[in-house]
Formats: structure tokens, C-alpha cells, sequence
């Protein structure tokens, strides 16, 4: 440990309360909190356990769900296809072998795993959180230090619920100003990445501060730490405050009584001091953020709704312009056209991103009354049985299915199509999710990455748009 | 792990930059629960066409990858890694890795050799006006050679001395368990369960 006085960022603190072992020319040895896994990067890490006779050290800080491989619809049928129940049933056995709780399809808790986790109440201020999926940045909404890691790293933690992890280097990004009305969290991620590029927090753990930040919701700051891996950070973090602990107050897995107060007294600390200095900083002014969409193959490669798909003499780098020369062929898409007129035909809200109550709730809202265009599809899949449920008990399910969308059961579906829920080639989709990498939704199907408000009003007019342009009813 | 102290092979130039993690190996591939069989999947929306580089017959047998930068970005899948190592790759050579995977790489024995992007530029070049020449990369002096080309090349040390050793990540931690039960009986009792 060793560091004392010295002003620290939030992300150091956090670091410091974890580290196990420190030494020279070596990285730090992290003690994790919360081991997050599911089906599809477990299964040759618990094989390895078997291999080394090793067994799990602490199951108690470990969470199984299904989420990746799972159908969204018969979830209470066999699943179909049968590589897709041996890795489902992989992990069932795992599970029970090793001793470590599972939330099963057709559980209630069961869905995405950066869904299940806050909502339960085990995503709390100052944990180290990790999870075999790249997402897992996600729980940073809460003051976590929460990173994604590959499966050889899971085994280590299955075995020794550590990590050696080299000190990353610290980044503000500081948020100044409101977000308009109309604009999400969203619009102001897929805003930061397209000025940073992919790469730009690569090496980074990432603050996301300021007024803008504090004036999220819990939900809009997961969908802001949420893709922070989409421009290459290590991670991204906001610092708890009175939202995050309204938040989390009276969750099944929160503090209680006593332990609540004094958690919340230690979470209160979490902050970074005043005169603690970052490696890097960035700004951005909230109030001149409008929705944003990707026209491109990366989720960097955007632009406002309102612009134009751009052409590739508009950027400087050789490899920018080689990278948008084949993202617009991939896409099918011509320099110069509105973004407005380009036609979909299949929106997707869900995710880890946007799969939330909140998201449903913000898309019911703009459906309500309307109907889908006959020409385009609305997929609507919550991020976890349990926001399905709420769905259900708050009557968003009736309004989704009125106006003509598919109602699903919980996964991670069609952000990334493991499942059947994929795009036919050339197929084109607005999607809530993060990743509109070629393929990533189905082999040869073009996506762009939209708000909740923007896949909404999309899905009734057929071509990309915002609430704005919908004629009021 | 087995150890890497150098290798020589095929050099294969892979012109794109940007080359996530779905564009390495599909998630409809990823279905599989051993660490083999991963090789189908590799660069599969690619490999289709016949003018992809893996498709000719010259960079065939590649065991050298050389690609863009930002190789390896988005999700975390080690069937990424995996998928490469299968196909018969030992070494992947960019000007910058996604974090992930460049930790993946490690962990499985599969080097990530990091260079400036003048020397993909020449590393390209040189291999597509000499289809089917090998590339030396030697980890002992983090040197990289093909024909008269020389240079050096990054990785941080600690993985290097694990690759250089074959070193298996969780027998060294489980050498500091004392450590790891000295804090586990220090954390604060409210820290959340899952049991």
C-alpha cells in the first residue's frame, strides 16, 4: 500500500483499498469483490480448475447468471439449438460442483449480468468488480473499479479471487453544463467516442464528472460507464453520491441497519480530493449535446442525428479515411445522405446499455398511442427477468405489443446475436446497444448504435429519427 | 504455459485497422466449451473471400500475424485469442492492441508484439512484395526481423518474463496466499455476499 496523504483520485482510492501484494517491477495483486460469470467465458476456465484440482476460494463473491446464449423467446422450453444447451447446461453443472449461485433462465432474477448485478444491491461505491465480458465497466456507475477480463483471468480469480493488474494511468472527463431535453447518456458516450476514437482511453481508467454527470440517473450513468470500453478505457467510474445511495437503499443484497450507515459513511469518502491531479483530462459542454447515431462500422465512426453521412476526405488520418472508405461500403451506405433518410428495418432496445426499466419506461413512452411502421420490425428485450416483470406490473408490455413491437424474454439478444435474435445480411437495425462492429448482430447486418428515444421514434417512422420528428398525437 | 523465447514463421499482412474482437471470431462461434476447435471461426465474415489474404496460398500457413492498429478491441472473448492460436498463430504485430486482448495474449502463451505504425507500414510492404516471407521476433532482445528490416519492439516486462519462463499466473499468486487470507480477514464485514 504505502500511500498516504498524497491527494488521490477516486480510482486510487479505490485501487489502494484492494491491494493485496505490491512489488517492485511487478503489478499490484487486487483482492476482487464481486465475481461476476456466465455461460459463455466460464467453461474452460472452471475446466481448468478441474485440470489443477484447484477449487473455487471464494464462492461467496461469485454470481452465475445466463445471459449471453440464452433465448428470448420458449424460455421455458429446452433450448433448441444444442451447442448453445451444452454451454448452458455447462455452466449449470459448474455451478453446482463448485458451489456457486446461478440465476437460470426462467429464474426471476436471471438476465444480463450487469443488469442482475445492481439491481440485487451487490454493485456497490469502492468494490473491485469483474466479470469475463467487456461491459462489466457498467458497475463503475456506482464508484466501482469494474473492468472485463478475458477467461484465463477468470480462473485466476476463480482460484485465488485476485488479480495482478499494472496501475493504469487516470483520465477526468469532465461533463460541465445540462443535457438538453430530448438528448440521454447515451448521445453524450456515443458523443465522447466519436471525439476520442476507439482508442482514445486505451490504458485509462476513466472519471466521468461534472454537473451533467451528477444529474444522471443511476441508469443513464450505467449506460455512460457502460461504454466506456468502446473508446478503449480500462474502465470508467462516477463517484457515488445521495442518487447512487437512494439507489441502492433497501436492494435484497445492500447493507442493512447499522451496516448501512456505516457503508454509506465510507462510500461518502469516495471522492476524488480536490487537489489530486489526473494523467489526462478532457472536457466536454453538456448543453451542446444533440442525439447522436453511427453511420460507420466502430462506435466512434458518428455523427448527429441532424449531419449527413460524411465522406472519407473528411478526415485527416489515411487509416480514418481507409477505415470509412470500407465502413460505407460495408453499410450500404452513399456520402451526403441525411442520416434522417436512411431506412431500418429492425430496431432493437435492450442491452447492458439501455435494457433497463427506465429505458423501457422512456420508449413506452414515445410508442404509446403510435404504431410501428408495417416495414420495420421493434424488438423489445429487457435487460433481466426482473425489469420484464416490472414491465409487465407497470403495463409497458401492453403498449409495446399494441403498437405492433415483439415483446421478449431477458438477455443479451441481439446486441451481439449469439442467439436467434440476429440480422439478416444487408439487414439494417437502429439498435440501444454498444457495438456496431461488422457482423456483430448477425453476419452482413448493418447497425447503428441510437438513444432509447431514438430507436423509439425509428421504429415508427421507418427511418432514423428522434421524437421530434413524430407528429403529435 | 509452454515458453516463447523467439519465433520464426510466415508473415501475414492484414491491411485493416480496427479489427474488434467479433471481426477475429464471430459470437456465433463461441458456443464451444474447450479451448480447441476455435480455428473455423477465425476472421470467419472474411474468410469467405477469395481474395482474403488467409486465402492465398503463399500466406496460408502464416504463424506471424501483422495488422492496423486498435487490433483486438471490444469484447472480452479469449476465444479471440484462442481462434488465432488454433489457426497456427504465435505472434500478432500491431501499433496498438485493445487492452483485453493484449492481456489475453499473455496469459495464453500468444505474443503481442507492439511497434511504431512506420514499421507495419514497412512490415506490410515488404511482405506483400515477398509473398510467403517469414519474420523473426525475438523476445529474448525485442528485436523483429524480415529481409533487411530490423526493429524493436514493446511489451511490458512482467509478461515478457512470464512468456520467456512459461510461467502459470495462478501458481505464483497461490505462492502469496498468506497475503490474500491476511486481507480477506481485514475487509469490512458489510462488504456484500452472495451466499
Amino acid at each position: 500500500m504505502g500511500k498516504t496523504l498524497a491527494p488521490r483520485t477516486l480510482a486510487e482510492k479505490v485501487w489502494d483499498e484492494h491491494v493485496v501484494r505490491s512489488a517492485e517491477g511487478e503489478p499490484d495483486l487486487l483482492f476482487i469483490d464481486l465475481h461476476l460469470i456466465h455461460e459463455v467465458t466460464s467453461p474452460q476456465a472452471f475446466d481448468g480448475l478441474r485440470l489443477a484440482g484447484r477449487s473455487v476460494r471464494r464462492p461467496d463473491l461469485t454470481l452465475a447468471t445466463e445471459d449471453h446464449n440464452v433465448p428470448t423467446l420458449d424460455w421455458d422450453k429446452p433450448i433448441a439449438d444444442p451447442v448453445s444447451r451444452t454451454q448452458v447446461e455447462t455452466l449449470r453443472k459448474n455451478a453446482e460442483e463448485f458451489g456457486v449461485r446461478l440465476h437460470p433462465l426462467g429464474d426471476v432474477e436471471q438476465g444480463i449480468v450487469h443488469v442482475v448485478g445492481p439491481q440485487l444491491g451487490l454493485t456497490q461505491p469502492g468494490m473491485t468488480i469483474v466479470c469475463g465480458d467487456s461491459h462489466t465497466s457498467t458497475h463503475g456507475a456506482f464508484g466501482a473499479l469494474a473492468f472485463g477480463i478475458g477467461t484465463s483471468e477468470v480462473e485466476h480469480v476463480l482460484a485465488t479471487q485476485t488479480l495482478p493488474q499494472a496501475r493504469p494511468r487516470t483520465m477526468a472527463v469532465n461533463v460541465s453544463g445540462s443535457i438538453p431535453d430530448g438528448v440521454t447518456a447515451k448521445d453524450l458516450i456515443l458523443t465522447l467516442i466519436a471525439q476520442t476514437g476507439t482508442g482514445g482511453g486505451q490504458g485509462f481508467v476513466v472519471e466521468y464528472r461534472g454537473q451533467a454527470i451528477e444529474e444522471l440517473s443511476m441508469e443513464g450513468r450505467m449506460t455512460v460507464c457502460n461504454m466506456s470500453i468502446e473508446w478503449g478505457a480500462k474502465a470508467g467510474l462516477i463517484a457515488p453520491d445521495q442518487t447512487t445511495f437512494d439507489y441502492l437503499k433497501d436492494r435484497p443484497e445492500a447493507p442493512k441497519g447499522t451496516d448501512w450507515d456505516a457503508a454509506v459513511e465510507h462510500w461518502s469518502t469516495l471522492r476524488t480530493d480536490d487537489d489530486a491531479e489526473f494523467d489526462l483530462e478532457i472536457d466536454l459542454d453538456a448543453s451542446t449535446l444533440t442525439p447522436f447515431v453511427t453511420w460507420g462500422t466502430n462506435p466512434g465512426q458518428g455523427v448527429p442525428l441532424g449531419a449527413n453521412v460524411p465522406s472519407p476526405e473528411d478526415f485527416v488520418e489515411e487509416t480514418d479515411q481507409v477505415a470509412a472508405e470500407k465502413a460505407l461500403t460495408y453499410m450500404g451506405l452513399e456520402a451526403g445522405t441525411p442520416m434522417r433518410e436512411i431506412k431500418v428495418d429492425t430496431v432493437f432496445i435492450g442491452s447492458c446499455t439501455n435494457g433497463r426499466i427506465e429505458d423501457l419506461r422512456l420508449a413506452a413512452s414515445i410508442v404509446e398511442g403510435r404504431q410501428v411502421d408495417p416495414q420495420t420490425r421493434l424488438l423489445v428485450v429487457p435487460g433481466s427477468a426482473r425489469v420484464r416483470l416490472q414491465a409487465e406490473d407497470e403495463g409497458l408490455d401492453v403498449i409495446f405489443k399494441e403498437a405492433g413491437a415483439e415483446w421478449r424474454g431477458a438477455g443479451c439478444s441481439m446486441c451481439l446475436g449469439m442467439n436467434p435474435d440476429q440480422l439478416a445480411p444487408q439487414e439494417r437495425s437502429a439498435s440501444t446497444s454498444n457495438r456496431n462492429f461488422e457482423g456483430r448482430q448477425g453476419k452482413g447486418g448493418r447497425t447503428h448504435l441510437v438513444s432509447v428515444p431514438v430507436a423509439a421514434a425509428t421504429a415508427i417512422r421507418g427511418t432514423l429519427s428522434s421524437p421530434a420528428d413524430l407528429e403529435q398525437i | 504455459m509452454e515458453k516463447f523465447s523467439s519465433h520464426t514463421g510466415v508473415g501475414v499482412p492484414l491491411r485493416r485497422s480496427n479489427v474488434d474482437t467479433d471481426q477475429i471470431i464471430p459470437a456465433v462461434y463461441l458456443k464451444r466449451v474447450t479451448r480447441d476447435g476455435f480455428e473455423d471461426g477465425l476472421f470467419a465474415a472474411w474468410r469467405g473471400d477469395e481474395s482474403f489474404v488467409l486465402n492465398r496460398p503463399e500466406y496460408a500457413h502464416g504463424s506471424v500475424l501483422v495488422a492496423g492498429p486498435d487490433f483486438g478491441t471490444g469484447s472480452s472473448r479469449e476465444h479471440a485469442v484462442w481462434a488465432l492460436q488454433n489457426y497456427g498463430f504465435k505472434v500478432v504485430v500491431s501499433s496498438r492492441f485493445g487492452d483485453i486482448f493484449r492481456g489475453n495474449s499473455g496469459k495464453s502463451g500468444l505474443l503481442a508484439a507492439q511497434v511504431d505504425d512506420k514499421v507495419i507500414g514497412a512490415l506490410w510492404a515488404y511482405l506483400e512484395e515477398h509473398p510467403g516471407a517469414e519474420i523473426t521476433v525475438d523476445l529474448e532482445t525485442k528485436t523483429i526481423r524480415a529481409g533487411d528490416l530490423e526493429d524493436s519492439f514493446d511489451i511490458d516486462d512482467y509478461t515478457r518474463w512470464r512468456l520467456l519462463e512459461g510461467l502459470d499466473d495462478i501458481g505464483i499468486t497461490l505462492s502469496h496466499e498468506d497475503d490474500i487470507a491476511a486481507y480477506e480477514n481485514a475487509r469490512p464485514s458489510w462488504k456484500p455476499a452472495t451466499l
